[in-house]
């Protein structure tokens, strides 16, 4: 379980990016933070693993004050979270292999990892997570050599090997294309839902976050306005978090989405082909 | 051929028509005339003093043609054989200077370039190997060659540590700043997986920085060997002694046949860390 309380964030230029945050992630939960750019999403799921250190307020680990922590316990308890990024943040030129086993980093000694002798359990390990996220046979290829999805799903793969007891996730579709997009966030779906694994999900988009979240905790200028189900984004409250805008028509397009939404099953065997075309090409 | 089928835009639609009337220079850099033409004119007429207090003394540059001619003479027909056993071990002796230097320098500068790149050391190591960088990079290879030569006596010795010593200021400042530039996110995402510090630096720098350096480390294997000619003329060892017994016994023949080992042996060198750079990209 995650607990933030009245978060704050000054940076050194002044700018105040979170004002007092607080909100409770229970086990299992996916939550996502939208908010318009500079509302302090990227900076709060920063502040959780001391990426970036916050100014004020305290954060919990179940019983762990992460925010107290000194400089080789923040490590150590590094390792319990996982992180996935926008634009992958994979080292481009090792391979695949190198960058998952990359997760456990925070386990084997110095000497270990400089030589790539990991434990067997541990390469092991990452097999199974390549084989789960479906990039198996690109083991051995440097990552700057795979497409955007692949790359993601390895970034999935390296947070996995961590075997993390938090998720936290920076705009995992950002620079993906709609298709690429949903698949990863079912994947993070489902992998979250294998190991019981709550997330928190920073999302730009409104429709896919509400498509794949538990909960949404909406954020603007450094305070959260909205915390609730996804299917409580009515027009007010996306005015309330992003400002003034014609709601209606991304409400209506969202209808027409769950409508689609019926035939899922069919959507998933499309993935699978389109996968399987993908692979032979 | 393509636009062969798409409509004509026709000139004469009015936007076209307003566009074409309007005039549009790039804004200067200096914003006053009087002062462009003030640095404009200065500049040149410092120029033209310059030149002229160059005192050229023409009887003797003419009488100097025939000995230039004397020299390109030699460098035509280069003798390898008079001088042969000479040459042979001059050259010996400057490329074993100049391996071994580039080898230690390279040692040592890559722990002093990781120490001076601001986003991997505290200020107190920054500020040392920054300093190391700028005594290194302010002395001048002749300069410290003498220094050498006094301290050590005539020899190979003295070259080997001033080739080091030059190395070590050359590729731990630029070293330093290929760390400075790396891509944050990559390091970021190994920090957040709970690596120590060395790990940072083998997993996300080294990779990053990795084909630079071995660029820059060739680049430097042919400077140190152009150097090594050079340094030879006060003493310090290697084929710049003999180079120049030769000139100075007005053997351009032999002087023409060592100028044209260094040169090709520079090329060969150039044209082998090209191969490396493509290979290791």
């Amino acid at each position: 379980m995650l607990r933030i309380e009245e978060l704050r964030k000054r940076y050194r230029t002044g700018d105040e990016a979170l004002r007092g945050v607080s909100f409770v992630v229970l086990p299992g939960q996916i939550v996502g933070l939208i908010g318009p750019s500079g509302a302090g999403k990227s900076t709060l799921i920063r502040c959780i693993n001391r990426l970036v250190e916050p100014t004020g307020g305290r954060i919990f680990l179940d019983h762990l004050e992460l925010t107290a922590l000194g400089h080789s316990a923040l490590r150590q308890t590094r390792r319990r979270i996982g992180m996935i990024f926008q634009e992958f943040a994979l080292v481009e030129r090792l391979t695949v292999m190198e960058n998952v086993l990359s997760g456990r980093l925070g386990y084997v000694p110095f000497w270990r990892s400089f030589t790539r002798r990991y434990p067997p359990a541990d390469v092991e390990k990452a097999f199974a997570l390549l084989e789960r996220v479906g990039v198996l046979d690109q083991a051995d290829k440097r990552a700057d050599a795979l497409s955007g999805g692949q790359r993601q799903r390895v970034g999935v793969a390296r947070a996995l090997e961590q075997d993390p007891e938090l998720l936290l996730i920076d705009e995992p579709t950002a620079s993906l294309d709609p298709k690429t997009s949903r698949q990863i966030m079912r994947l993070i779906r489902e992998v979250c839902a294998e190991r019981n694994l709550p997330a928190v999900i920073n999302m730009h988009d409104v429709l896919l976050a509400q498509a794949f979240v538990d909960r949404i905790v909406g954020l603007r200028a450094g305070e959260v306005v909205f915390d609730g189900q996804p299917n409580a984004l009515s027009p007010e409250v996306l005015t309330r978090i992003y400002g003034e805008e014609d709601w209606a028509a991304l409400q209506s397009r969202q209808d027409r989405e769950a409508d689609e939404g019926r035939s899922s099953g069919d959507e998933e065997a499309a993935d699978a082909e389109f996968e399987r075309r993908a692979s032979l090409a | 051929m393509r636009n062969s089928n798409a409509a004509p835009v026709s000139p004469e639609s009015p936007a076209k028509l307003i566009a074409a009337a309007r005039t549009w220079r790039r804004p200067p850099w200096v914003c006053s005339r009087a002062m462009r033409w003030t640095f404009g004119a200065g500049a040149l007429i410092y120029l033209t003093l310059a030149l002229a207090s160059l005192d050229i003394n023409w009887p003797r540059v003419y009488r100097g043609l025939a000995r230039g001619w004397q020299f390109i003479q030699g460098f035509l027909i280069p003798d390898f054989a008079t001088r042969g056993n000479d040459i042979l071990a001059g050259m010996q002796e400057s490329l074993t200077m100049t391996v071994t230097a580039t080898v230690v320098g390279i040692l040592i500068a890559v722990p002093v370039g990781i120490g001076a790149a601001r986003n991997l050391a505290g200020p107190p190591v920054y500020f040392f190997c920054r300093g190391l960088i700028a005594l290194s990079r302010s002395l001048q290879e002749i300069i410290v060659a003498i220094f050498f030569v006094a301290m050590f006596g005539f020899g190979a010795f003295a070259g080997f540590l001033t080739l080091s010593f030059a190395t070590i200021g050359f590729l731990s400042k630029l070293l330093a700043e290929d760390i400075e530039a790396v891509d944050e996110t990559q390091a970021e995402a190994i920090r957040a997986t709970g690596a120590r510090w060395w790990q940072v630096v083998n997993y996300a720098i080294q990779p990053q920085v990795m084909p630079r350096l071995i660029g820059l480390s060739c680049y430097r294997f042919d400077i140190n060997f152009r150097e090594s000619a050079v340094i030879g003329i006060v003493g310090a060892g290697g084929i710049g002694g003999t180079l120049n017994t030769a000139i100075e016994r007005y053997e351009y023949d032999s002087a023409g046949a060592i100028l044209i080992l260094i040169i090709t042996i520079v090329m060969g060198a150039e044209y082998f860390s090209g191969y490396v750079r493509k290979w290791v990209k």
